[in-house]
């Protein structure tokens, strides 16, 4: 059979479709957005009916995901690291809850901060909820552990999480697809109160979650993701998880390695394995993408076992992802290099695009704000974070999803009056609605402009939820009227659109502005599409 | 065989273009392959790059080693030379010669040009304006394909079926154009390598 050219993302959505998943929930975020819209464009998943369109957040899609698994099908619930904070609630009840149809959490981790804030390891996520972890070291294994993990959910009726990082997510390779299955048919849990997490029945639950803490280590002693390979030299053994494999096997042309080497896919560790790995062996490195979690497990508080290098000693920088270089000179060989870049050579950092509404928003709040003191306007995240760089340096923080408002409200409790919170139309339904509830409570002094773009843009231009409904939300949740805009960024507008600014920022109480005007990205997609239809019309 | 291959250019530019050409001849030979890209934040037009593996035999890494590059694409010149350090000391770098002047900090593009003269193999082409001779400045990409495909044990007859493949469904001209455009890139690397 031909092999699918697939990014690690679609590799997962594949292997979602062809282990007879029946809804997949997701708010895009980036390096896990190309999972869920693989199963958008998929013919196959249309004709299968699998339900595949964006939630407002992370939290919702993880608990409609429950839902369907309630009901006893099989479901695929993605976010990106950050997502999975936003999801803790449901994600970590949901150990406890446990499952009924299998249900697959994948948080895509981002080391490194490509495009996020920080560089959480979903790993301690899984950890903290007690339930198996898979983490594939490539495409083929994305494929193959979905199918898996819903046989595992389903086994022991609990959520497995799957946890990829960002060279996984965007890095395309050959994969074979396996069976296909039936999706389930609807059934309803036996014990129609195991969803009831009053507390008699979480106590119990938590007891059943907790009992089967072995037979997840078991399952993961058994688990062909989880190899133990052997070598000559017993001076070092190497632990690897994920991806980290690939670049200790780099640093090997001939794939042969000369340590014993435990290649871990699945947790929580194989025990057994890995004390095989320690009594053979006279010291071990740890080779993992992300947080050193195995390595602190190895160690422990004391350091008093045998002797472990990794992140913890500096053998392997403590930040950052791995390549093949940082763990050749882990491995003690010689580092390579080509020539220095060139001294003249400028960073080129990302921008807003040419024509981007965001650039005549921002010139408008600068202008408005031109009197005032500087440090008062609170961001969120999109493309409008990159407000933050030359030329415009208009906004003062960028934290996680929503908390422009909220920030700008307690900024405003605290004196700082006015307070501006700079917002996307999707971050706004995502986690902004209530907190703008919160400053109408408390009257507080804020202006919050809600830019409007009519996309999700920074991750490649989803649904967004907001559409046609951010003015009739605001009302809804008391913000007064008259001190609801709604204005065209455009250059020939500046003027206008300043003024209405700096009237709403004298105004002591809830104001909010909507910039609306269409990214510019969004019209040229819209443009080609139409000219593709066109075209495929003439040629018929 | 194995060639490992650096994509640069800057967002938007459609460096995955290439890819997409070099993927598709690599499979039709039977190749295996790894390609590593660039998504989300670093594409608002900063500088991107894109890991591309090939070879007969299976390959472990998504990222190329620093210095074991064979060759650096790129299609804009200041951005072939920050992937200097990913390229091994026999490697080439082929690039198109027109700026992507989007920063206010540009250096003095003949600065940039005589320190990509200094790299020992390297091909400087203005992409543009050879796509531009045949037709359409859209075949610009494939213009510096072109100019690489001698240098990455394919058959040149395999990029001109994958053009077919992926440029089939615009229509024969597009498809001419796109074969021209790569024969060009070719021809003008033939007498215009600098060894």
């Amino acid at each position: 059979m031909q092999k699918l050219l697939l990014l690690g993302d679609e590799a997962i959505a594949q292997g979602a479709i062809d282990a007879g998943m029946s809804g997949i929930y997701a708010y895009p975020g980036t390096p896990s957005t190309e999972i869920t819209e693989y199963v958008q464009h998929s013919k196959e998943a249309k004709q299968k009916g699998i339900r595949c369109s964006w939630s407002t957040n992370e939290k919702t899609a993880m608990e409609a995901a429950l839902g369907m698994s309630y009901a006893g099908k099989r479901t695929m619930v993605c976010m990106k690291h950050v997502g999975l904070n936003v999801a803790a609630d449901p994600f970590i009840n949901s150990s406890i809850t446990g499952a009924n149809g299998g249900i697959i959490v994948v948080s895509a981790d981002d080391p490194s901060m490509h495009s996020s804030q920080n560089e959480q390891d979903s790993r301690f996520f899984g950890k903290f909820a007690m339930i198996p972890i898979l983490e594939p070291a490539n495409q083929q294994e994305a494929y193959d552990m979905v199918g898996y993990g819903f046989n595992m959910s389903e086994k022991y009726k609990v959520p497995v999480l799957m946890r990829i990082t960002t060279r996984m997510a965007h890095s395309r390779a050959g994969v074979a697809r396996g069976e296909t299955k039936k999706q389930n048919e609807m059934s309803l849990p036996s014990d129609l109160r195991q969803f009831v997490l009053l507390p008699a029945i979480a106590r119990r639950r938590y007891k059943m979650l907790l009992n089967n803490q072995l037979p997840f280590e078991n399952e993961s002693e058994q688990s062909s993701f989880n190899q133990y390979i052997d070598g000559a030299n017993k001076k070092m053994g190497i632990i690897t998880t994920g991806i980290a494999f690939n670049y200790l096997m780099e640093n090997y042309p001939e794939r042969i390695l000369p340590f014993p080497v435990l290649k871990i896919g699945q947790y929580p560790l194989p025990r057994k394995l890995v004390e095989k790995l320690c009594n053979e062996c006279g010291e071990i490195l740890v080779l993992e993408e992300g947080y050193p979690i195995v390595e602190e497990m190895l160690k422990g508080y004391l350091a008093n076992g045998i002797k472990v290098k990794g992140r913890l000693d500096g053998t392997v920088p403590r930040d950052g992802e791995l390549n093949p270089n940082l763990v050749a000179v882990a491995l003690g060989m010689t580092d390579t290099k080509g020539a220095d870049v060139p001294t003249l050579v400028e960073a080129r950092p990302p921008a807003l695009c040419a024509g981007c509404p965001h650039i005549d928003s921002y010139l408008a709040l600068n202008e408005a704000l031109s009197t005032l003191a500087p440090g008062r306007v609170f961001s969120d995240i999109g493309c409008y974070t990159l407000g933050a760089l030359k030329p415009f340096e208009a906004i003062n923080s960028c934290v996680d999803m929503g908390a422009s408002i909220t920030m700008a409200k307690g900024a405003a409790d605290a004196g700082l009056v006015p307070a501006v919170a700079v917002i996307g139309d999707s971050t706004f339904t995502h986690s902004g609605i209530t907190g703008l509830i919160d400053a109408v409570i408390d009257k507080s002094p804020i202006t919050v402009l809600i830019l409007d773009n009519g996309t999700t843009g920074m991750t490649g231009g989803q649904d967004s939820a907001a559409q046609g409904r951010i003015e009739a939300i605001c009302k809804a949740v008391g913000v007064e009227e008259d001190h609801i805009h709604v204005f065209k960024p455009l250059r020939k507008n500046h003027e206008e659109n300043t003024q209405i600014l700096i009237k709403e920022l004298a105004y002591q109480g809830v104001s909010v502005i909507i910039p609306r005007r269409e990214c510019i990205v969004s019209i040229d997609k819209r443009m080609r599409a139409k000219e593709k239809a066109k075209r495929e019309e003439q040629q018929a | 065989m194995k060639k490992d291959i650096i994509l640069a250019g800057v967002g938007g530019q459609g460096i995955l273009s290439i890819a997409a050409i070099i993927g598709t001849a690599a499979l039709d030979m039977g190749l295996y392959l790894k390609q590593s890209e660039v998504h989300g934040m670093a594409q608002r037009g900063g500088d991107v790059s894109s890991n591309l593996r090939i070879g007969d035999k299976e390959i472990a890494s998504d990222l190329i080693a620093m210095g074991k590059a064979d060759l650096v694409i790129s299609v804009e010149p200041m951005e072939g030379l920050r992937y200097l350090p990913m390229l091994s000391p026999d490697g080439w770098l082929i690039t198109n010669s027109k700026p992507f002047v989007n920063i206010p900090n540009y250096p003095e593009i003949e600065s940039v040009y005589s320190e990509i003269a200094k790299v020992h193999r390297h091909v400087i082409l203005d992409a543009e304006e050879i796509a531009k001779n045949l037709g359409s400045a859209k075949a610009a990409n494939v213009v510096i394909l072109g100019a690489a495909a001698d240098h990455m044990g394919i058959n040149f007859e395999i990029f001109e079926k994958a053009i077919r493949t992926i440029f089939g469904k615009k229509g024969e001209a597009v498809v001419e154009l796109n074969i021209n455009a790569l024969r060009a890139g070719r021809d003008f690397s033939a007498k215009n390598s600098h060894l």
